[in-house]
């Protein structure tokens, strides 16, 4: 059967076909829709699925699964497996019964990541398989042999497709019949238990694996044509490869070629076939040159030419493309190309992603502005939507590192700055994910900051996934909400309130209130994401009343307030009824109406 | 179903994804190969978005090469002198004329939506189809359906390797119930 399907579906499709017991994971793109696609494909519920809290606790639930005999696929973004590399590296010692998929989907560009580290990295200092998909197909191909690789080596392995072939869609082709697999159960074992004098018997074991897979064949691993020249290449940049061949015409006809669909164990056999009879050889890989390193010495030792990211014959940092693939293949065959003259083109504006119209994270970043005004004050941010509180005319995020670091970063500032005032601003996903062992440590260590919890009901940056404060789970079923209120009172918070980040006054109070309490305090703004419920009112500007002073247009940058014509108008098309600007409105002439479009 | 390449760009928000996957899952049902490519995350949070659609080969990227798109939509003006470079020449594009001011604009850096039109008027070698694209959404009591809207505009002017019969059919089986009605009118007005 074909079907048009994105690269994590392909994933998730596989992965139901392959008879897979347990999927878990936490969102994070480009990887999130894995998991929502075997959720939503979840016949009669036989497949456990779940929003785990972190990936680490995630790889932990899914070890366990593992042990007990189960498949399991644990998916995540690159940033996701440091949180889990804790387990991750004690597991590959430990090993698996049943199958074990670890889906990391890493970022080139980055699109939307903090950094851009290289799984096949990982995959190397864990000393566990990777298979790196070059099209949504090889994906979904690729599943089903990782599950059979993982059970008869008995370790993890690693499936880590790119944005472009996650959030790429093909026709792909998708077996019609399914596989079960029964779980057989946890067996008691003295293996499961990781102690120094076993850990040693097992790295012994890993090493073992590395040298029997990179001598051995693996279909996903391809050589074609031929000539004196050659290029390896792997993942999307196959694909760039090719369509640059192409475009070429007559003159690549002579290359030899070398797709790696498993990049470690590096495939040393077949790399020496490769290189025979070859004089020079370009590597075309996205991220960190781990193919050109396993290449290096082998191409020294044959005298042949190499060129790469070491040489900067390539790009050492951000996404490919088939453009920049042809550039350097003409390179290295020494065709010259005809510069085509770019057009001029009238200045574009520059269009930086802005928290949308209505967003209740702009009206929490207003009026913590708003209490603060005037006073030393840091104001550490964290990953989600909010991080766009950065732009201006907001301004209000100093710091942004990595999940949950706003607590712990202002606590650090505060420690050697106690003459600032410290905030830390927490999405309500973020807080559950890793937020709350920073509380516990400002509530132990007596470190005077005020906690923002932006509370708006979902996780909302990855596409809106429930997590433990929802009360909703991935099979579906209505849960035990957990109350963030009560868990920072149980963390030994003293000074918590939860308040409307809509009505101006009552928030900014809030947030003094915390402000002047000593000791760790936090404000809890609760406001739903705009994109749980539909708008029902639209506000206007009367522009007999307005004195076109821009306070809203300055202050809040709402990218429904625009100037047209002369005059402050509300774009109808955008506007969700937050309301803020009204109420900054020296002369009240924005006025809120029933809404009528939808 | 010969090699076709579409370029859809706007602002995210504007729906551009759901217009690629209904091209794509036509060009599918029709028996043919196809391949998309679209700007998710971030960027989606009113930032520029692109959706590339490529009809027709099997082992190509997902990303269409610079000049070598044969249609282009363009769902803001801006956007579409942004990404002209991709569209071929001789090549055909749909432009909304009704313009997205980003904040940044708002605060005093200026962007004349006029200067855009301008500019694609004077394209010689591409067929430029210029539409209010906003305005039709305003009859229709919807901005969700600006994507539709654009499909139906390339396909009474002749620009889509199918025709609005296929694209209905697809959205029949595809689209949810509920948004049927709407996007039935969109593209036919």
């Amino acid at each position: 059967m074909k079907k048009l399907l994105m690269g994590n579906e392909a994933i998730g499709l596989a992965a139901i076909r392959a008879g897979v017991n347990l999927v878990c994971g936490y969102p994070g793109t480009p990887s999130t829709e894995v998991l929502e696609t075997v959720a939503k494909n979840n016949k009669d519920h036989a497949i456990h699925v779940q929003w785990s809290v972190n990936e680490k606790v995630a790889m932990e639930v899914g070890a366990g699964a593992a042990y007990a005999g189960a498949r399991v696929m644990v998916t995540m973004k690159q940033v996701g497996l440091n949180v889990a590399s804790d387990p991750l590296m004690s597991l590959a010692y430990i090993g698996v019964k049943g199958g074990m998929i670890v889906l990391v989907a890493d970022d080139p560009g980055p699109i939307s990541s903090q950094t851009e580290q290289d799984t096949r990295r990982f995959a190397q200092f864990a000393k566990i398989p990777v298979f790196d998909p070059s099209s949504p197909q090889e994906a979904y191909d690729m599943v089903e042999a990782a599950f059979r690789l993982s059970e008869e080596k008995g370790v993890p392995v690693f499936l880590r497709p790119t944005t472009r072939i996650c959030h790429a869609c093909a026709t792909v082709e998708i077996a019609e019949q399914w596989e079960t697999h029964p779980v057989e159960g946890f067996q008691k074992d003295s293996k499961w238990v990781i102690f120094p004098r076993l850990s040693y018997q097992n790295h012994l074991k890993l090493d073992g694996i590395e040298r029997d897979l990179s001598w051995s064949v693996s279909p996903f691993n391809r050589i074609s044509g031929t000539g004196r020249k050659g290029i390896v290449t792997s993942g999307i940049c196959c694909s760039y490869v090719k369509e640059a061949l192409d475009s070429i015409g007559e003159a690549a006809h002579e290359i030899k070629l070398f797709q790696v669909g498993m990049p470690y164990p590096f495939p040393k056999n077949m790399a020496k076939d490769f290189l025979n009879g070859l004089d020079e050889v370009l590597v075309v890989e996205e991220l960190d040159p781990v193919l050109e390193d396993a290449f290096y010495p082998l191409c020294g030792e044959r005298r042949i030419k190499i060129h790469g990211k070491r040489d900067c014959f390539t790009h050492v940092a951000g996404e490919f493309s088939a453009e920049l693939a042809e550039q350097w293949i003409r390179k290295m065959l020494q065709l010259e190309k005809a510069e085509e003259k770019a057009e001029e083109i009238p200045a574009l504006p520059v269009r930086p992603p802005v928290l949308c119209a209505g967003c209740p994270h702009r009206a929490s970043f207003y009026s913590v502005k708003q209490a603060m005004k005037g006073k030393k004050a840091v104001f550490s941010g964290d990953i989600g939507c909010y991080t766009l509180g950065n732009a201006k005319p907001l301004d209000m995020v100093d710091t942004c590192l990595c999940m949950g670091a706003c607590i712990t970063i202002a606590q650090g500032i505060h420690n050697v700055e106690p003459d600032t005032k410290n905030f830390a601003f927490v999405g309500d996903s973020t807080f559950f994910h890793t937020g709350i062992p920073g509380i516990i440590n400002a509530v132990y260590n007596e470190t005077d900051i005020t906690v923002i919890v932006l509370d708006n009901s979902t996780t909302a940056m990855t596409g809106h996934q429930p997590h433990p404060g929802t009360g909703r789970t991935m099979m579906g079923e209505i849960t035990e909400k957990v109350d963030i209120e009560a868990v920072l009172r149980g963390c030994g918070v003293k000074h918590v309130v939860s308040a409307n980040p809509l009505h101006l006054e009552e928030a900014v109070k809030a947030v003094q209130q915390a402000a002047d309490f000593k000791g760790v305090s936090a404000v809890i703004f609760k406001s739903p994401c705009i994109a749980l419920f539909k708008p029902e009112r639209q506000f206007q500007v009367e522009s007999e009343k307005c004195i076109r002073c821009k306070k809203c247009i300055r202050e809040i940058g709402c990218p429904a307030i625009a100037v047209r014509e002369g005059e402050v108008k509300i774009d109808s098309s955008l506007c969700y009824g937050c309301g803020l600007c009204a109420q900054i409105c020296p002369v009240g002439a924005i006025g809120g109406t029933r809404h009528e479009t939808v | 179903m010969k090699p076709f390449n579409i370029l859809i760009t706007g602002v995210g928000g504007q729906g551009t994804v759901l217009a690629s996957r209904l091209i794509a899952q036509t060009a599918i049902e029709l028996g043919a190969l196809a391949k998309t490519s679209e700007t998710i995350g971030m960027a989606q949070r009113g930032g520029c978005v692109t959706s590339h659609v490529r009809i027709g080969e099997d082992d190509i990227s997902p990303l269409i090469p610079l000049g070598k798109a044969d249609l282009l939509l363009a769902f803001e003006p801006a956007e579409a002198v942004r990404n002209l470079k991709y569209l071929k020449k001789g090549g055909s594009m749909v432009v909304n004329t009704r313009a997205i001011l980003p904040v940044t604009c708002a605060m005093g850096t200026g962007y004349e939506p006029e200067q855009m039109l301008e500019y694609l008027k004077k394209q010689k070698d591409r067929k430029v189809i210029f539409a209010d694209a906003g305005a039709i959404c305003e009859e229709l009591g919807s901005f969700k359906v600006i994507n539709t809207v654009m499909l139906g505009i390339a396909l009474k002017n002749d620009l889509l390797p199918f025709t609005k019969e296929d694209l209905e059919q697809t959205m029949r089986k595809f689209l949810p119930e509920r948004f049927q009605e709407i996007n039935r009118k969109a593209v036919n007005l």
